[in-house]
């Protein structure tokens, strides 16, 4: 099996990850059709077409400025399209569930509420009673096996703990698809380390299709099943490749020559485009 | 004597050094006795006035309750107002010289047209007062409500937030800045309130305690009056200090 696939926007490619399973369990695959943003003179995306495959990790890598986090926050609804379609098989974002977890935790949490509450926040909105919200956050926290003292306020913790809560407030309303805007970014090391294996979990845990911004080939390719790899602006799709590496992935992964392969040629792709 | 005790007991020794100094100046003669009493007579003077016979007792509660309606009345106009301007760049834009150019504008100055406007009775001086407040409120509010975080709004908008939602994040956001200009108007309101009483033909009040009783060259009288509005400056700030780390737990974290 040839693991680098050339699959933008190419029907046959992402048939062969078409999930067959119950629509129950079935994550959205997402489809975006014409995409077409410009800001002021400048265009970022030109009739811009790709498919992102159900369940699956996919991390968005690029140079700086070809609008890797323009893109996910377009697919998440946060930023208007000038022209074009994105559907979560056939709906549009505001009829489905998803979670958004924001690169600066610091904003984004609600410092008047406990690191509880706030993970429990979204399901206020969505007419569940404080009972079941309780019950909720309380099964997702038992399900991770977070050890945390969640009746501490966001800013009594370190950023990692803020992080993680941010995670779980977007994984409590059981999102269809997960955005994942640089969430380690402004962690130190060792909490990244630690987060990505945690993000890791998580994923292997519900399944939910993903898709992170990162700015770290390691991480990129440490976390996704697939790598959307974008040129300069006007971005277009300059290669998928698929990441063949098992997983529960660690530390012993980052010797793993397929891992390193896949790495390398992202790299060398990412080296191209940033000379061009 | 441990350190803990050591630290606890610190902030006294500035007092209490203040008020050997000043005894020392008296028992030297450095400054003629009239003009400065000693600290023993001057707390008897306090203690007299306030829980004995004297004026003073009347004249702090008078001016205590006008402070507090001049405060209450800043912040009910205050923080509606500061947030229509805040919840608009573009209103608050409009009219941000208008408020900065009356918001520096000494308060003072514009005593005799407050006067001409509602006369000298008792309610001009809470008007001026709240007046002064209200501005600093306007201010503060207004910037807390335009500085609100985006992330957070955004954020609860995601998680499917109402626009009602939405204005409580905003809102809360602006507390602590809104906490800050409830400060300095609290402050100010003060200010103004000891001013008028002096100038504007008070019948009552700590402003008039003072100007009355340096008229009769009653100097104990005097710094008491002095001292009970130090008193009542220092308590004010200290209530908004403490209700704001009781409700805004999270202002600088």
């Amino acid at each position: 099996m040839n693991p680098v696939i050339q699959a933008p926007a190419d029907a046959n490619a992402s048939e062969a990850l078409v999930d067959r399973r119950p629509s129950k369990f079935r994550r959205p695959h997402v489809t975006v059709r014409g995409l077409t943003k410009r800001f002021d003179e400048r265009t970022i995306y030109e009739k811009f077409d790709l498919d992102l495959p159900r369940g699956k990790f996919v991390s968005i890598f690029g140079p700086n400025g070809c609008g890797k986090s323009t893109l996910m926050n377009m697919i998440a609804g946060l930023i208007p399209i000038d022209a074009g379609e994105i559907l979560f098989d056939g709906q549009t974002i505001d009829e489905i569930r998803f979670g958004y977890v924001f690169q600066n935790y610091r904003d984004a949490l609600f410092p008047w509420i406990t690191a509880w509450d706030n993970i429990a926040y979204p399901l206020k909105f969505m007419k569940v009673s404080k009972a079941d919200r309780n019950a909720r956050v309380d099964a997702l926290v038992k399900k991770f096996d977070i050890r945390l003292n969640l009746r501490q306020y966001p800013y009594q913790m370190s950023g990692g703990q803020q992080q993680l809560v941010s995670i779980l407030r977007a994984l409590v309303v059981e999102p269809e698809i997960l955005f994942l805007d640089e969430p380690f970014s402004a962690l130190d090391y060792e909490m990244t380390l630690f987060m990505r294996d945690q993000m890791q979990r998580v994923f292997q845990e519900t399944g939910t299709t993903t898709i992170i911004v990162s700015h770290d080939l390691d991480e990129a390719v440490y976390l996704a099943d697939r790598i959307l790899l974008l040129s300069r602006a006007p971005a277009r799709v300059v290669d998928f490749p698929v990441v063949d590496v098992p997983r529960p992935r660690n530390t012993l992964t980052l010797a793993d020559p397929e891992f390193n392969r896949i790495k390398g040629h992202c790299l060398e792709i990412f080296q191209q485009q940033v000379r061009q | 004597m441990t350190g803990k005790l050591k630290d606890r007991l610190r902030p006294f020794i500035g007092v209490v050094g203040l008020i050997a100094l000043w005894h020392l100046i008296v028992v030297l003669k450095i400054v003629d006795p009239v003009l400065l009493p000693s600290p023993a007579k001057t707390f008897a003077a306090v203690y007299k006035g306030l829980f004995e016979q004297g004026r003073l007792a009347f004249d702090f509660r008078k001016t205590v309750e006008r402070a507090c309606m001049a405060i209450g009345l800043a912040t009910a106009v205050g923080i509606p107002v500061g947030v229509l301007l805040g919840v608009s760049e573009k209103v608050y834009r409009s009219v941000e010289f208008v408020i900065d150019f009356f918001r520096s504008t000494p308060a003072s100055a514009v005593f005799p047209l407050f006067l001409l406007l509602f006369g000298v009775g008792e309610i001009t001086k809470v008007y001026i007062s709240a007046f002064g407040a209200s501005l600093a409120i306007i201010f503060n509010v207004a910037y807390g409500v335009m500085n609100a975080r985006k992330t957070r709004v955004l954020a609860a908008k995601i998680m499917g937030a109402p626009p009602w939602h939405r204005m409580l994040v905003v809102l809360l956001e602006s507390l602590p800045q809104t906490f800050i200009g409830l400060r300095m108007g609290a402050t100010l309101a003060l200010v103004l309130m000891i001013t008028s009483e002096m100038l504007l033909g008070a019948i009552d009040g700590l402003g008039l305690r003072i100007f009355e009783e340096q008229q009769l060259f009653n100097m104990p009288g005097m710094y008491a009056a002095i001292f009970c509005s130090g008193l009542l400056g220092y308590t004010l700030n200290l209530l908004f200090f403490l209700t704001e780390r009781r409700f805004v737990h999270w202002a600088g974290r």
